[in-house]
């Protein structure tokens, strides 16, 4: 029924070419938030109404031909060719336009690349599939992932996308920054390139593995700004976001602070009751583990291992913790994952039915011994 | 004496003229026109086999949400749309056209390198199957775009050295290809057919022939060093080991740009044949449209790095990749103007064929207009990577490389079959999909302005209008395409019935010589070369 009534609106939109449901619509380059987001958006224009004049002129002259120089209306083929006067013309004429065009486009160009004098750096790491965030002048350090509900709906297809808020734009933790402020991002990458975008700050970014990018920004508006990976990174490219959000100084200092409290604070290993082992483990789950493993736990085969009766994971305890700490050649080392998240992940993966195992056990933080020691 | 000369005669007859029975006639042929025929057949199929996978990429984006495919699949489809169109379909149909016309056109017998023309259309068939064969190894197809770029590329299964050794396959084709299309050219034109008197198909085949040879081995290498990165453990392109995944960029790109203009290149010239003679003018400025694809040619040597403004050029790259590619415009300007001179004031009809190469003009300059917007490298930071490069490079191929290659193929079927095409169902088959494309690709623009990723399976709810709107006309524009090989088949079979003259179209040998030459041309043409050059062009 959803699916007739939104054919039958298709003729209607495309009649009007605008209107929507949805608020956020858009057919055009957004303005953004920054000086330079600003200035390039002032160039698309300029370029675009260069353009249209073009065609207006350069189609309006084949339509009148078309519809006045036609055989059927008796007109009798002249016979000219080669006019050096005319051919000298059409080529000074898009000569000067481009001129025209390349200088403020040069101006945009210097101004892009004045990454210098900033105030603050972050670093961004772009992994298959989130980002990584690093403010290298205060130590935090955090994943951005896809946000759990997105993550639930992109991978049961029975759900309802339009049920999620910013679908497929939103993550767990996004990037705070401060307003009013140069900031300097450094790109890189741990495994592809991917690249990192954001419209309203103006431009994206390629992150290349061993390969450091500059980029920078002064975003003077306060607010949420959302982008994606925009260079093709594999299986689950579409699926991870950036957000970005600004906040006036005070707020930001406020944010740092609180950050780094609970960045520093060691991890709450007190035991859980099972139920709440098995829910954090799913979020756990669908952070670290579902874009490879899947949501049923059944792989992809060829690709990646089930873990929906697989040996290793029903298996014996030690040696599981052991693997996904160790990691493998195709598998991330999850050593830095506290001990009440592998805790919990473990009681998750061994238990949940939704990837259809049931040993029937749990095991709580403070049996978590190391079975990795990060000297070795 | 007199008998046994007649006799003689006959025999020679029988043993030369025809092609040899059955399928082997097929197989083995040297025949320029049999194996333009197979290049376009096998073109005209692979045109289906792409277009399936990108109504399957255009189902899964009707609406947002995962539904029919997994994404690593979907990435395989964006990938082999693209590796099936360029190589299976566009390519090997401008050289199923210089097979058939080039001879033809330059008062030739045939191709000066008959036996090696049939070696490249087979090892054609045998690259592109080998690549489709990969769809069903484990691990899937090669799904990292068809740019496969590394990192990510060396992340593909099984397939990953039967996709390389396809494209090797493929590179080998295109070169023997274009070496036949050269030496064709250079040696076989009739007594009188200077260089400047060419057709301009004949012109702008010769310099895509050389843009072929430059190019081919250059992404014959960078695949190859792919290759050795994966498994002889060289670091061309990996960091750790003093490589860098940029230089694949770059060595790519410099093949990638130039083959764009392959597809291209043609393209002018079949527009610049067929806009002549149903304008019943000459064209108007044929020499400044052989330097205008000179130019562009060499321009597209000089760009390459304008596909990855965002991937860290230092700020003199930045500039001077702008300049270079603002600087396109202004020969293919000369052409579009060119085309619209060439309308005025002359005596227009309106056949199938005519049709088609106006909306190629109409739609490619569109395609033109946004290839200038994203030539201003900052603004490029907005636009790369998202659908309004997809609504770009779409519109210089479908509506452009493909409309005239449909332009050609009514254009010359008659001479080909001595039948003639159904015009009214030509002209539906024109207006469902000039329709169509803009429904299909247009909206696209709206999408990749309002921040929608390419080669994305999913994505936001904002973005689920245009996408509906954009399948729709997907699937419009795909179903028409079958009306085409309705009429190709009818006009073999007879078509309407009419008889066509040798000319076809009114004045038509006043600008080329194939239309002197009987409909259907017969197995040999020119046999002995034409006495009268046209000029007409002068």
């Amino acid at each position: 029924m959803k699916k007739t009534k939104q054919l039958l609106a298709c003729p209607v939109l495309m009649a009007l070419g605008l209107g929507s449901a949805h608020a956020d619509y858009t057919l055009n380059l957004t303005k953004g938030v920054t000086q330079l987001s600003n200035e390039l958006y002032d160039l698309h224009m300029l370029i675009m109404w260069i353009c249209v004049f073009i065609g207006i002129a350069v189609f309006g002259t084949m339509f009148y031909s078309i519809y006045h120089h036609r055989k059927s209306k008796g007109h009798q083929a002249e016979q000219f060719h080669e006019n050096t006067t005319v051919e000298i013309i059409w080529t000074i004429i898009p000569t000067l336009i481009l001129v025209g065009m390349a200088i403020p486009a040069t101006k945009a160009v210097v101004d892009l690349d004045r990454t210098q004098e900033s105030e603050m750096s972050i670093k961004v790491t772009g992994k298959q599939w989130y980002w990584d965030y690093e403010y290298l002048d205060n130590g935090i350090h955090f994943e951005s992932h896809l946000d759990e509900a997105s993550e639930r709906v992109h991978r049961v297809s029975s759900m309802d996308p339009r049920s999620v808020p910013n679908y497929l734009l939103n993550v767990d933790k996004p990037l705070v920054v401060p307003v009013k402020k140069k900031i300097r991002f450094l790109f890189t990458a741990a495994d592809v390139i991917h690249s990192w975008w954001v419209p309203e700050l103006g431009w994206k970014k390629d992150a290349n593995p061993g390969f450091v990018n500059e980029a920078w920004t002064y975003v003077d508006k306060p607010g949420t700004y959302r982008g994606q990976c925009t260079e093709l990174c594999g299986r689950d490219h579409g699926f991870m976001p950036v957000v970005v959000i600004a906040m006036e100084q005070d707020q930001y200092d406020a944010w740092v602070k609180a950050t780094l409290d609970k960045q520093n604070q060691a991890p709450d290993l007190s035991d859980q009751t099972r139920n709440s082992l098995m829910a954090h483990g799913e979020s756990v789950y669908l952070k670290n583990c579902v874009a490879c493993h899947q949501i049923d736990g059944n792989g992809i085969p060829g690709w990646f291992p089930a873990l929906r009766g697989s040996a290793k994971v029903t298996g014996n305890m030690d040696q599981l913790i052991g693997f996904i700490q160790a990691g493998t050649s195709k598998m991330p080392a999850f050593r830095k994952l506290p001990d009440n998240e592998l805790a919990e992940l473990i009681t998750y993966i061994r238990n949940a039915p939704a990837l259809g195992n049931n040993v029937g056990d749990e095991i709580q933080p403070n049996k978590i011994t190391p079975k990795w020691d990060d000297d070795e | 004496m007199t008998a046994v000369v007649a006799e003689h005669d006959d025999h020679h007859d029988h043993h030369d003229h025809g092609p040899e029975k059955g399928i082997l006639r097929w197989i083995i042929t040297t025949n320029h026109k049999d194996i333009g025929t197979l290049y376009l057949v096998f073109a005209l199929a692979m045109f289906f086999v792409g277009g399936t996978m990108a109504l399957i990429i255009r189902s899964e984006l009707f609406e947002p949400g995962l539904q029919f495919v997994d994404p690593n699949f979907f990435n395989s489809m964006t990938t082999m749309h693209a590796l099936v169109m360029v190589f299976g379909a566009v390519m090997p149909a401008f050289v199923g056209l210089a097979n058939w016309m080039i001879p033809m056109m330059i008062g030739a017998p045939d191709m000066a390198l008959p036996r090696m023309n049939n070696m490249s259309f087979w090892m054609l068939v045998a690259g592109v199957l080998l690549l489709a064969s990969t769809l069903f190894m484990e691990g899937g197809a090669p799904a990292a775009g068809w740019t496969l770029y590394p990192p990510l590329v060396l992340q593909t299964g099984k397939a990953f050295p039967f996709a390389i050794f396809s494209v090797h396959m493929l590179g080998i084709s295109s070169i023997m290809g274009a070496i036949n299309v050269i030496a064709t050219i250079f040696n076989m034109r009739a007594p009188g057919m200077t260089l400047m008197k060419m057709p301009l198909f004949v012109w702008t085949w010769l310099i895509t022939a050389f843009l072929l040879i430059a190019i081919m081995p250059v992404f014959a290498g960078a695949v190859t060093m792919l290759l050795t990165d994966k498994f002889f453990d060289t670091s061309f392109f990996d960091a750790a080991g003093g490589g860098d995944p940029v230089l694949y960029q770059h060595i790519f790109w410099f093949f990638g740009h130039p083959e764009v203009y392959v597809m291209i290149l043609p393209t002018f010239g079949v527009a610049s044949t067929i806009i002549p003679v149903f304008a019943r003018k000459p064209l108007f400025g044929y020499a400044s449209m052989v330097y205008a694809t000179g130019a562009i040619a060499f321009l597209s040597f000089i760009v390459w790095s304008h596909h990855m403004f965002t991937v860290g050029l230092p700020i003199a790259g930045e500039l001077y990749f702008m300049y270079a590619t603002m600087l396109i415009a202004i020969p293919t300007g000369v052409k579009v103007f060119n085309w619209t001179a060439t309308m005025w004031k002359g005596s227009m009809t309106f056949e199938t064929p005519m049709l088609f190469s106006i909306a190629f003009v109409v739609l490619f300059t569109m395609g033109g207009f946004t290839g200038l917007m994203m030539s201003v490298a900052p603004v490029d930071f907005q636009y790369h990577d998202t659908y309004f490069i997809v609504a770009h490079f779409h519109y210089t191929l479908v509506p452009a490389s493909v409309f005239i290659l449909m332009a050609a193929g009514y254009f010359w079927l008659p001479k080909w079959t001595g039948n003639m095409y159904n015009e009214k169902i030509g002209k539906l088959h024109f207006w469902l999909s000039a329709i169509s494309v803009n429904i299909l690709f247009f909206p696209q623009h709206f999408l990749g302005l309002a921040g929608m990723p390419r080669r994305i399976p999913d994505y936001a709810v904002q973005f689920a209008d245009w996408n509906m709107v954009s399948s729709i006309g997907a699937f419009i524009y795909g179903f028409s395409q079958l009306l085409f090989v309705y009429i190709v088949i009818d006009t073999i079979r007879g078509g309407t019935g009419e008889k066509v003259s040798d000319e076809v179209w009114e004045d038509a040998s006043k600008h080329s010589l194939e239309w002197t030459v009987p409909s259907p041309a017969p197995y040999h043409t020119f046999t002995t070369p034409p006495e009268k050059i046209p000029t007409e062009h002068f």
